[in-house]
């Protein structure tokens, strides 16, 4: 500073001939300078918007792939739905195909049985009463020769006549009730006909309902295999709900889990020792840990093998005679580790107790060390917690899988959220580069405005001597 | 190959393994004045000792001796264990140990001198035997050695690594008088123990015990 101060006598004339010779030559390579403003301005903002349209062709890659997992996704759904509705109509149809022609000679029998029953309740017209013929000889009779016994034939056709009511009405009497008999004959088998085609009625309207649903199901498979937009926004919003309600469900297994740690790890240190560590950690709390890692992973292969988590397609292409077999060993070890489980919870309050005892011994307080009288619903309750989680546990696999699935779509969605902000920092800086080299000339330009001012004069004055050797010349 | 992966990840193991980081158990020796007057406050002591046992886990090691005429013998050990590493089991030897500390409280007679260096010696021998890896020496006493003619303890006694805690250092009829004599005794084995490497606290406050170990 001295030395730029010191080229003159006078330091202020020094500084005015710097600040002259500065200008003059910032003035000098105002047009250079300019211009390497202006192509570093450009080029960065060419280089940003490159980079601006790599990130938006990403994003565009990213979410076609987002779509097209998320469509598979839908559509693995969507087939298994339909497949386990055709399954249940399969049943269905099966269960009520299969008695059909059992079905069908009931039916019959029965319908048989009315129509001989009601046949045989037909009513039989009454026998010509038996005074017809006396009616018939007193008519033949002559007038003469029968008067006399006219009376007596009288009251005879009175007495029959009498006689042959009452023997009619007894047949009469008869008949009814042996109709009526028939009748009530005839009213088990209509309730059975009723009841039989009031479950084949069931049977028809669950098929139609699930025919419905099937047609809803198709209509809706139909939309992902088309890639349609409203397919992909349902399924999008139908993951992302996925996502959050799985995560919230694995939140509680993991409390549950811990509970389960907790219930454990104490009892574990009579196992294997409470002082061995593996690294930094106990070697009892990592076997408690392992014990429960292994009873989620049994769970996995339980759910797995019965088909209703396909995380591991493997085991879902097992022959079934395997999966069984697998299913009954994983079940088998669940239940071991369950057993092991609640023994180690019993394990823990004796434990409790024991060193509650010590404690107060050593406190020399001898009547807290007296066990209290309800201490085994503790006990009963640790126990029955220690075998019911392993259990609990095991349905984690729903959500997990739940959660895997989601997982994709929703890291994809935020890959493509976090690309297009990116994008649109970029195309930002890309614009910002570009007025920043506006910017940077003005301020270059700014030291420089006396010998600026003096050429636009300059150049004004050029300008109107031009014009009147121009207007002189056309003069 | 597998066999190879699972060879490496068992020595992955193993070497994460507590063995690299040293022991981290504690050991505890505390040693009990008997002499004179200072046998009366013995129920203190076992109250120390309880407490010392209800913070100790598995193990750890303890012994608590007596301090007499020679203390440098491991006959004035009255009670010593080491500690399980099942739960259950080192809950019983807790109570065994605390019930033989209540025996010798209740039968101890007190001492004719008081051999404080040799206790101390012999606490060192002791924890050092152990290896364990915090080790604490307590000295339940006035500090008010008083050696029998012809036993010799002018001898720097090896502390580094221990921490000593001298508690309820009792004001003898003496220290009233001149309570120099009080505090150049204190000094005088803060500066035994520290020269040699040691670290030295004093505990007259026997409610405020929860900084001791």
């Amino acid at each position: 500073m001295n030395f730029m101060l010191g080229i003159t006598p006078w330091p202020v004339a020094s500084a005015l001939l710097w600040i002259t010779l500065i200008t003059a030559a910032l003035y000098l390579i105002r047009n250079t300078a300019h211009r390497s403003i202006q192509a570093a301005a450009r080029g960065l903002h060419r280089s940003f918007r490159i980079a601006s349209k790599a990130v938006s062709r990403s994003e565009t890659n990213l979410a076609a792939r987002n779509r097209d997992v998320l469509l598979a996704a839908g559509r693995e759904a969507k087939e298994r739905i339909i497949e386990r509705e055709f399954d249940r109509i399969n049943e269905t149809v099966r269960k009520d195909l299969a008695n059909y022609s059992a079905l069908h000679r009931s039916l019959s029998e029965s319908i048989g049985r009315i129509e001989k029953d009601h046949q045989e309740a037909v009513d039989v017209p009454p026998d010509p009463p038996g005074w017809v013929k006396a009616v018939e000889a007193v008519a033949d009779m002559d007038a003469k020769d029968g008067r006399a016994h006219i009376g007596s034939i009288l009251s005879d056709i009175h007495k029959s006549l009498i006689k042959a009511h009452k023997e009619a009405m007894t047949a009469y009497h008869a008949a009814s009730a042996k109709r009526h008999k028939l009748l009530r004959h005839m009213r088990p088998d209509w309730r059975r006909i009723q009841q039989t085609l009031g479950a084949v009625g069931k049977s028809v309207d669950s098929l139609l309902s699930r025919s419905v649903t099937i047609d809803r199901h198709m209509q809706e498979y139909e939309e992902i295999v088309r890639g349609q937009d409203r397919a992909m926004s349902v399924l999008s919003s139908s993951s992302l709900v996925n996502f959050f309600v799985s995560a919230f469900v694995l939140c509680i297994a993991i409390g549950g889990a811990t509970i389960n740690f907790s219930l454990i790890a104490r009892p574990m240190a009579e196992m294997v020792g409470g002082t061995s560590l593996i690294g930094n950690f106990r070697t009892a709390d990592i076997a408690a840990l392992v014990i429960i890692l292994v009873e989620i992973s049994m769970g996995l292969f339980l759910m797995e093998s019965l088909r209703i988590t396909r995380l591991f397609p493997v085991i879902g292409a097992l022959p079934d005679k395997t999966r069984v077999r697998m299913i009954y060993i994983t079940f088998t070890i669940l239940f071991l580790l369950a057993s092991v489980e609640a023994g180690l919870a019993y394990m823990r309050e004796v434990l409790l107790h024991d060193e509650l005892a010590t404690s107060a011994l050593l406190r020399g307080d001898v009547g807290a060390t007296a066990t209290g009288e309800y201490m085994w619903i503790t006990t009963a309750a640790q126990m029955g917690m220690g075998f019911i989680l392993p259990f609990a546990l095991v349905f984690v696999a729903i959500p997990l899988e739940t959660f895997v699935h989601s997982l994709r779509t929703v890291v994809g969605l935020i890959a493509i959220s976090v690309l297009r902000v990116i994008s649109l920092l970029l195309r930002l800086l890309a614009n910002l580069s570009l007025y920043l080299g506006t910017l940077l000339k003005q301020l270059y330009d700014l030291p420089l405005f006396v010998p600026l001012w003096i050429e636009e004069k300059m150049s004004v004055g050029a300008a109107t001597g031009r014009d009147q050797q121009a207007k002189g010349a056309r003069l | 190959m597998k066999h190879g992966i699972l060879l490496t990840l068992c020595l992955i193991l193993a070497s994460c393994g507590n063995d690299a980081a040293g022991p981290r158990n504690t050991g505890v020796y505390m040693l009990l004045d008997t002499s004179g007057t200072y046998n009366q406050e013995l129920i203190k002591a076992e109250q120390i000792i309880r407490f010392t046992l209800s913070r100790l886990d598995a193990s750890d090691s303890f012994a608590v001796a007596r301090i007499d005429t020679g203390s440098f013998s491991e006959k004035d050990i009255i009670a010593k264990t080491s500690f399980d590493d099942r739960p259950s089991a080192i809950n019983r030897q807790k109570r065994e140990f605390a019930q033989q500390v209540s025996a010798f409280v209740e039968t101890a007679t007190p001492a004719q001198y008081t051999d404080i260096t040799g206790g101390l010696l012999q606490a060192v021998e002791f924890l050092n035997e152990k290896g364990t890896g915090t080790k604490t020496i307590l000295i339940f006493s006035d500090l008010k050695e008083d050696l029998e003619e012809g036993y010799l303890r002018d001898i720097d006694v090896p502390l580094e690594g221990f921490d000593v805690i001298a508690l309820n250092v009792t004001k003898l009829r003496s220290d009233n008088i001149d309570p120099r004599e009080y505090l150049s005794r204190l000094e005088e084995w803060q500066g035994r123990v520290e020269k040699t490497g040691g670290q030295w606290r004093v505990i007259n406050d026997l409610d405020g015990l929860e900084g001791l170990l």
